[in-house]
């Protein structure tokens, strides 16, 4: 089974045409990979359908907008997938 | 149809919200500038417009959906397709349903059928934020009482 960053690199690299080489763990997805708000609605839709799981995105953007958040803490790629993979053993935990 | 006001939606037929789907008609009009361009001799519905119709509905579904409180805005249309003419005079069925409700976006499937005949279909993608000032209420109010909005469908 592949790990949640594979899973992430290559739905990016696929969503947005991005080589899968030149996505890292430590790549931030707005500042270094160029991905724009809409763009990410097609990644986010992509995670939640194969992680079962519904990306808090509105909850995310209103952090950083209040200042309680850096854009690092949800759109660095290691750091997303961390958030993934909390939501996704919150959900198991709940069934 | 009030093509001028881009008020594509006549009537809301069914607002199903456990199966979160909607189906709603259309009568294209008879005569309008549109068709006298678009196009002399062979007037026919712009694809762009049954696009437009086919978010539009969308559209009423994510509003009863999210009770109101938060407007859909049109964010991108893939697998759009255009499966035959649509001429003036014609009455269109138009059927939406969810295929998934995202944090502040949701994606839908929509379809235009006239005669039971699907003419054309599409993937929406939809922003949903909430009303730009309190006074826009007031014109989706309005907007819902126009299309036989269901307001009973709505959860209290």
């Amino acid at each position: 089974m592949s790990s949640t960053f594979d899973q992430v690199a290559t739905i990016i690299a696929e969503t947005c045409d991005i080589p899968r080489d030149t996505i890292t763990s430590e790549s931030h997805a707005i500042d270094d990979l160029g991905i724009d708000s809409l763009d990410f609605l097609d990644i986010a839709f992509a995670i939640d359908k194969a992680f079962g799981i519904k990306l808090p995105l509105e909850k995310w953007t209103q952090e950083v907008n209040d200042g309680k958040a850096t854009t690092e803490q949800y759109f660095v790629l290691k750091n997303l997938c961390a958030r993934i993979d909390e939501l996704v053993a919150a959900k198991t935990a709940s069934t | 149809m009030q093509l001028e006001y881009f008020q594509l939606i006549d009537r809301i037929l069914d607002l199903n919200m456990d199966e979160k789907k909607i189906t709603v008609e259309a009568q294209v009009p008879q005569h309008s500038t549109i068709f006298e361009g678009h196009f002399p001799g062979h007037p026919i519905m712009p694809g762009v417009l049954l696009i437009e119709s086919m978010a539009q509905t969308s559209g009423w579904l994510l509003i009863a959906l999210m009770k109101f409180e938060r407007m859909p805005f049109l964010a991108a249309v893939k697998e759009a397709k255009m499966r035959g003419f649509v001429t003036p005079g014609e009455l269109l069925t138009i059927e939406a349903g969810i295929v998934h409700e995202g944090s502040g976006y949701a994606i839908t499937e929509a379809k235009v059928r006239v005669n039971g005949k699907l003419k054309c279909n599409a993937t929406i993608t939809f922003t949903l934020i909430p009303p730009p000032n309190p006074e826009f209420r007031g014109y989706m109010d309005a907007m819902a009482k126009r299309i036989d909005f269901p307001l009973q469908a709505l959860p209290s």
